[in-house]
């Protein structure tokens, strides 16, 4: 049984070291470079735009995702329709996000203003004598549009694990609270964010790792184009568009290198609780 | 429905004599302001599952009316249903086959993944062994790593023995991507499990892997189950390793690559997107609705322990 982790490691730093490898290497991997493919990450305006998407994503993917979650698992708490709300927002968890991006092609679907619109979103936007908008061309909010999708996918997974950390809040401080007078922001600011704040911190991480990583919604809506390339779905362009495995294999690394100080809190996080079992 | 049992007060006595002082018109107050949260909730309900209904609805309308009106006009008579999108992606498209390919993909890449991880994590739980909790802390911290670093040595790893566009390859790797989790989720499982119940087990001679079948396994299976779902979902829904392995061979290609090929090669015609889109959901939202209970403890033991 050791043999088979020892097996399942050997899986992972094998590739690990060899890509680092690679990364310092040409693009047939037949000379050694130093860090000329890290230079054109930072320096190519192509690469820094990917790399500005990133953080676009970064930022709005998980304030959103973690933001509405809270709100919406401390909106539901203790309603009758706690569990119905929660199925609708979590459904979409179960689907692919090849699925999910044709669905949302269909909300983003632009016609030409004289033409009848038969997207959602720009038959809304119609209704109310606005100008339809081709979501995802425009590229000062095509890359909005693509988080949307994510954002749709992934609040009901933040409500779920949110909501079942409410219930967790003993009803004597809720209650207690209450008595004192506070109302439901104060509520939510001073007794429910703080004694969740745990929970806060596992969903934060989870959607920082899973946002950085992003690809399939990129790579089916747009793939990449019109300036929403990010760097999961660049990686794949590199290897098998371009042949690049230098390149290619320098921008896993960077997402790797990207993802460890998170790593690192996870670990500390799990050997606390380990620590604390004992 | 996702459902948690609420928590009762600790001292219900208690409790009630709390919420006696308060006012009727405070109590009057809570309740209109419990039925606003209500209707916000439920607009919030609708608006998620918006994008959902208008994909199942186009997926049966006649193509020329998908491209000329919005799917919202179906609601309305007269009512123009069909089903001939369904056919026509299924035996033109390959969907077919895709669905078949699948299914092939998904049920060896959870079944390993699962055993595996399940004989890994009896050993991290139950047996000793030197460096024990720093292999294990090494292991689960490779569920954080990005898949993309292991991409390319593999890609290259495959294509010299001739794996790459076969099944095993995908299989191989979705066993590899899918084991930190699994030993993650079911060592925390089995470690719980009674201590003297085991202990006693093995003074009667019960080797570990008896013990491993008839006493670890049996009382695991609500873990097992989370995990085979997770990772049934995981692999079903999965683009990016059927892509880099499967992407030069067609032939054995799974319904998202196929899918994300159709969206490529159709573009703006919908009618065939919207069926490809409902085939593929259809499966994962089955196994959501039967087993959401198994599929919920599945996340919250990978976020929150306890």
């Amino acid at each position: 049984m050791l043999q088979q982790s020892c097996c399942c490691l050997l899986f992972f730093i094998y590739p690990f070291i060899n890509t680092v490898q690679l990364s310092f290497e040409n693009a047939d991997s037949t000379r050694f470079v130093g860090f000329k493919n890290y230079q054109a990450i930072f320096t190519d305006p192509d690469m820094l735009s990917v790399l500005k998407n990133n953080l676009l994503w970064l930022v709005f993917g998980t304030l959103l995702t973690v933001g509405l979650g809270l709100v919406i698992a401390v909106l539901v708490d203790r309603l009758k329709v706690e569990g119905l709300v929660k199925s609708a927002l979590f459904i979409p968890m179960a689907i692919s996000m090849v699925s999910a991006s044709i669905i949302w092609r269909l909300v983003y679907l632009y016609r030409p203003p004289d033409q009848t619109q038969v997207g959602l979103l720009n038959a809304i936007l119609v209704f109310f004598k606005l100008p339809p908008q081709p979501w995802l061309v425009n590229t000062s909010v095509n890359t909005f549009a693509l988080i949307a999708v994510y954002v749709w996918m992934w609040t009901g997974f933040c409500v779920v694990v949110f909501s079942a950390a409410l219930k967790g809040i003993p009803d004597e401080i809720v209650e207690a609270a209450r008595i004192d007078g506070a109302n439901r922001w104060v509520l939510f600011w001073r007794v429910i964010v703080p004694m969740i704040s745990p929970t806060i911190g596992v969903v934060t991480t989870t959607m920082i790792i899973n946002i950085l990583k992003t690809f399939d919604i990129v790579y089916v809506m747009t793939g990449g184009n019109y300036n929403t390339d990010v760097v999961a779905v660049e990686f794949y362009r590199q290897l098998f568009t371009f042949g690049d495995y230098g390149l290619a294999s320098a921008l896993a690394v960077l997402l790797t290198l990207a993802i460890l100080p998170v790593m690192y809190l996870n670990i500390r996080r799990i050997q606390l609780e380990e620590g604390g079992q004992a | 429905m996702i459902g948690e049992q609420v928590q009762q007060p600790l001292i219900p006595a208690l409790a009630t004599a709390r919420r006696r002082p308060r006012s009727r018109r405070r109590a009057w107050l809570r309740r209109l302001s419990e039925q606003v949260i209500t209707v916000i909730a439920l607009l919030i309900a609708v608006v998620w599952s918006l994008p959902t209904l208008g994909l199942l609805i186009s997926s049966f309308r006649p193509p020329s009316l998908i491209s000329t009106t919005g799917w919202w006009t179906a609601l309305l008579p007269p009512w123009q249903f069909t089903l001939q999108n369904y056919v026509q992606v299924i035996t033109a498209q390959g969907l077919g086959r895709a669905f078949i390919n699948s299914v092939i993909i998904a049920v060896p890449s959870t079944i390993l993944p699962a055993l595996i991880g399940s004989f890994a994590a009896f050993a991290f739980a139950w047996m000793r062994f030197p460096a024990r909790n720093t292999i294990f802390f090494l292991i689960i911290s490779l569920q954080i790593i990005p898949l993309q670093i292991a991409l390319v040595p593999l890609l290259q790893i495959f294509t010299n023995i001739g794996l790459t566009g076969q099944y095993a390859a995908v299989w191989l790797a979705h066993t590899a991507f899918g084991l930190p989790f699994a030993i993650f989720l079911l060592r925390n499982f089995f470690a719980a499990l009674p201590r003297d119940l085991l202990e006693a087990a093995y003074v009667d001679g019960a080797s570990n892997f008896r013990l491993f079948w008839t006493i670890v396994l049996p009382l695991s299976l609500p873990a097992l189950a989370s995990l085979v779902i997770f990772q049934f979902l995981w692999v079903w829904n999965d683009l990016l390793v059927a892509l880099i392995f499967l992407g030069g061979n067609p032939q054995n290609a799974p319904m998202t690559l196929t899918i994300a090929s159709l969206v490529g090669s159709y573009g703006e015609n919908d009618q065939v997107l919207t069926a490809a889109a409902f085939l593929s959901m259809a499966l994962p939202l089955v196994i959501f609705f039967a087993l959401q209970r198994y599929f919920i403890r599945g996340i919250l033991a990978g976020s929150v322990k306890g």
